[in-house]
């Protein structure tokens, strides 16, 4: 097992690296960052001074060995745009995004794992074909128009929610949270409605197929045919075996509420990365980007590894094998 | 005890309701075994099923009673026949692979299962869980007891379903094919396990196989079915011994026999064989023409085949584990090689070996005087890639099921470049078809669209119009019900005498290989144990390894 992890671990500094190379050709070759830094007043040898002073007539390799030695210890360069270290903006947005994404995820979850046991469960009844019907509406209509028509009902029409920004916020140790003000809950809310009815759509059809298909199986039928009672058929035998393949579908989609949460965080102006980094696409704040692209990629490796380990945790199969 | 009277079970269906079991009627006393037994489509599983109540929907039952002591199982409420089930009436299925729940410990499904028909502590649901699987025979239960299902060999995992089935005393149980996936030693224990449950508990079992011998060895009384219906039913020894019913008799005839060998299998005689028309023998000579040479031997000598390991230890090298150990065998040109021995015993990795599909470790392998390099250094163009040709078990996957009859029969005489004219290769595909006793209309369908032996069939002929001279046969009868097994296996027969073929012959099935081989070779853990000529090892095996897997296959008195 722990040779398990230690590959585990070894195959994510790969794709890490893989990652900060793709980040530093973005950095490097799309655009010239001296021009991009220089106004057009700028000589000539200026340019040429800054270009040698910045290293960047070293080799390529050598570029990029600094490039991601910087990055490992924590300094990812200045902004074009605001001339702020990227670090303190990625770190002064992180908290709103994760916060976003994770409340979106646990909507999914806990809506969708219920949703997805029920109409597997009733797979012919009223009720689950019309769950059935709206999530395909759901899964339809793009995301900015889900946002859009919930800021529209209740934003502007009930006045209930406020449609933009993230209310109050409380900083616990250089984490800003709307986790706890009311405030910050109500403006939290739509965002993530918004951003988990795709994702909760997904979860409850995962949950759903893989459930009636574990319902077929044999060890099913057996411990039907000995009188095991339904709800422990039903809760403890099959929806354990359900969760296994739904697991690793449900990390990657945590990946991906997070990396694409840019259109929600544009709809609602909600002040995380994804609105960081459209700021960063309309100025061609290369930095910013590629910053923004190795940390997305740092949540994708983090999450897949913890899924692996959950694997583990839940799947004895892949625990070290004892003596039969 | 369970008596089942003019049983109809009825699946609606767009076109009416298909009627899957009519009219059956089996009576089941304490302590017996009754055996249901018939070909696949015959309704075994569905009578076992709505006995118990677990017909898969939208099936449902349409006539007759069925009565357990004094309950009438028809009139439960769903709650009630739910609550019956375990308690009274309990199910073993055919895989142990598949029939427990990987994901818990087997101490938890047995306190789960004692839990929820009796009112008892955990404490002592766990002595009686342990008690149980002391007696099932499962050494150091109280320690073993803990283990997850993946952690217990097929035999043993066998065993633990049945202690499931049995933890809750059941007054009967329905062993759904219980010994099909297991090994002739597991099936030879399991069965004497369950011979043993009904004379010292008195529990009632209904054996649902399709194995005759498994019938003949431990049941008291047998039902044969077929379609759905009741074809004879009594004592076994009267039903199997002096079969009144001529589908019986067919069957019986149909059953490989173990203690003797005949020349062919008796059919039933509406399955007449399509006579060839010119296209047959048309096709029949190009097979001919091909293969005027006399018969090609394969000569193995030392091979060793290893696999790696898992790894257990982070600095440490897997251990890899020995598929085959020095093995050594030699086909005679023209004749039939059969190859014996359990699950994990080494015999198609020997077949892959041979047909270059892996790399061995070390030894050699001739074909007739032509040396077969190792796996990928074999090229494609390599002869032996077209005369060693290859039939597998499964006739479902073996097809590809995008692809037409015309254009997998056509195949190999493309890809070895035998014909090079397109009308002339399909009017070989058509031609071989009859020569396999099929209608050549059937040439522009689809796989999915054949029953099994017909696949099988199809198989043959594909590996026949490589012009081959060696054919390996990797259990090509195993997935196929006896009768469709006895036409294939004459088949088999036919067109090794007719193209003068070396084969090797796969089987776990020593009866099956009795029929078929000049010759056999036993292997047990990758290594070869014994090879002999046919009848004398039939008659006196000389290893101790053959003499005990020869004595555990069920034979056949009647």
């Amino acid at each position: 097992m722990v040779y398990f992890i230690l590959k585990r671990l070894l195959q994510s500094v790969f794709v890490m690296l893989a990652v900060a190379l793709l980040a530093f050709s973005l950095f490097r070759f799309v655009g010239d960052p001296v021009s991009q830094m220089t106004g057009v007043e700028t000589s000539v040898e200026d340019r040429e001074r800054l270009r040698e002073e910045l290293g960047l007539n070293d080799p390529f390799i050598a570029q990029f060995a600094r490039f991601t030695g910087d990055m490992l210890q924590g300094d990812f360069g200045f902004s074009y745009r605001t001339r702020q270290p990227v670090a303190e903006m990625i770190a002064d947005r992180i908290p709103a995004t994760l916060e976003l994404g994770t409340v979106a995820l646990i909507i999914s979850l806990i809506v969708g794992i219920p949703a997805g046991v029920y109409t597997a469960l009733r797979p012919r009844g009223f009720i689950t074909q019309t769950i059935l019907m709206t999530t395909l509406v759901g899964v339809s209509i793009p995301t900015f128009v889900i946002g859009i028509m919930l800021i529209f009902l209740f934003g502007v029409q009930l006045g209930w929610l406020p449609t933009f920004g993230r209310g109050g916020t409380v900083e616990i140790g250089g984490w800003t949270s709307s986790l706890f003000t009311i405030d910050g809950w109500r403006a939290l809310i739509l965002p993530a409605l918004t951003l988990g009815v795709y994702q909760l759509t997904l979860t409850m059809r995962l949950v759903r197929a893989e459930m009636m298909e574990v319902l077929r199986s044999d060890y099913i039928r057996f411990a039907t045919a000995r009188g095991i009672p339904y709800r422990r058929l039903h809760f403890r035998h099959a929806l354990a075996n359900t969760m296994i393949p739904v697991i690793t579908i449900i990390g990657l989609q945590f990946g991906g509420v997070i990396a694409f949460s840019i259109v929600t965080e544009s709809v609602f102006q909600w002040p995380g990365m994804g609105l960081l980094f459209l700021e960063s696409i309309r100025f061609v704040d290369i930095p910013v980007m590629g910053v923004y692209l190795v940390v997305i990629a740092f949540f994708f490796v983090l999450v897949n590894l913890l899924v692996d380990m959950l694997y583990i945790a839940i799947d004895p199969r892949l625990r070290v094998k004892e003596a039969a | 005890m369970l008596d089942v009277q003019g049983l109809t079970v009825k699946f609606p269906s767009r076109h009416g309701d298909f009627t899957a079991i009519e009219d059956v009627s089996i009576r089941v006393a304490p302590g017996e075994i009754h055996g249901l037994v018939g070909e696949s489509g015959a309704g075994k599983s569905t009578i076992g099923a709505a006995i118990i109540g677990l017909l898969q929907p939208p099936g449902y039952v349409a006539a007759g009673t069925m009565t357990l002591g004094d309950t009438d199982l028809r009139k439960l409420t769903p709650d009630q026949a739910h609550e019956m089930r375990g308690d009274r009436i309990s199910m073993i299925f055919q895989d142990p692979q598949t029939s427990l729940n990987p994901l818990m410990t087997i101490e938890d499904q047995l306190i789960e299962t004692i839990q929820a028909h009796f009112d008892v502590s955990t404490s002592k649901a766990r002595k009686r869980a342990v008690d149980l699987l002391e007696e099932i025979g499962i050494k150091d239960a109280a320690s073993r007891i803990g283990a997850y299902p993946h952690q217990f060999s097929g035999g043993m995992r066998q065993r633990v379903v049945i202690a499931l089935a049995l933890c809750t005393d059941p007054e009967l149980i329905i062993a759904d094919e219980p010994t099909t996936a297991l090994d002739v030693a597991v099936q030879s224990q399991v069965l004497d396990l369950i011979r043993r449950l009904a004379d010292t508990r008195g529990i009632g079992f209904i054996l649902i196989t399709h194995d005759i011998g498994v019938i003949a060895q431990i049941t008291d009384n047998v039902t044969v079915l077929r379609g759905g219906r009741v074809m004879e039913t009594g004592p076994t020894a009267q039903v199997l011994g002096a079969p009144d019913h001529p589908y019986t008799r067919a069957l019986m005839a149909a059953v490989p026999r173990l203690d003797r060998k005949l020349d062919r299998f008796l059919v039933p005689a509406d399955d007449a064989p399509v006579v060839p028309d010119a296209r047959g023998v048309d096709a029949e000579a190009w097979l001919l023409d091909g293969v005027q040479e006399g018969g090609l031997g394969l000569q193995v000598r030392d091979l060793t085949v290893r696999f790696a390991g898992t790894r257990t230890s982070l600095f440490r090298k897997p251990e890899p584990y020995v598929a085959l150990d020095d093995v050594s065998l030699h086909v005679r040109p023209g004749s039939v090689m059969g190859l014996v021995g359990e699950s994990g015993s080494g015999k198609s990795t020997l077949a892959k070996a041979i047909s270059g599909l892996i790399s061995p470790a070390s030894g050699t392998m001739q074909l007739g005087d032509t040396d077969l390099p190792y796996g990928k250094a074999r090229g494609r163009a390599h002869p032996s890639r077209r005369l060693i040709q290859m039939v597998f078990q499964d006739p479902y996957s073996s097809l590809n099921a995008r692809h037409r009859i015309g254009d997998i029969l056509a195949e190999p005489l493309a890809l070895y470049g035998l014909e090079t004219d397109k009308a002339r290769r399909r009017a070989l595909a058509i031609g071989m078809l009859e020569l396999v006793e099929m209608d050549p209309g059937v040439i522009d369908r689809y796989p999915h669209q054949f029953s099994g032996g017909q696949r099988q069939r199809i198989a043959v002929a594909r590996a026949l119009l490589a012009r081959p001279r060696f054919l390996i046969c990797d259990e090509p009868t195993s997935a196929l019900d006896v009768s469709i097994q006895a036409q294939v296996l004459n088949l088999l027969k036919d067109l090794q005498a007719k193209f003068n073929l070396t084969i090797l012959f796969i089987s776990h099935n020593l009866a099956v290989v009795r029929q078929m081989a000049d010759d056999v070779a036993v292997l047990q853990s990758g290594r070869l144990v014994e090879t002999k000529t046919s009848e004398p090892f039939f008659q006196a095996p000389d290893a101790e390894y053959s003499q005990t897997l020869l004595s555990l296959t069920p034979a056949m008195p009647y």
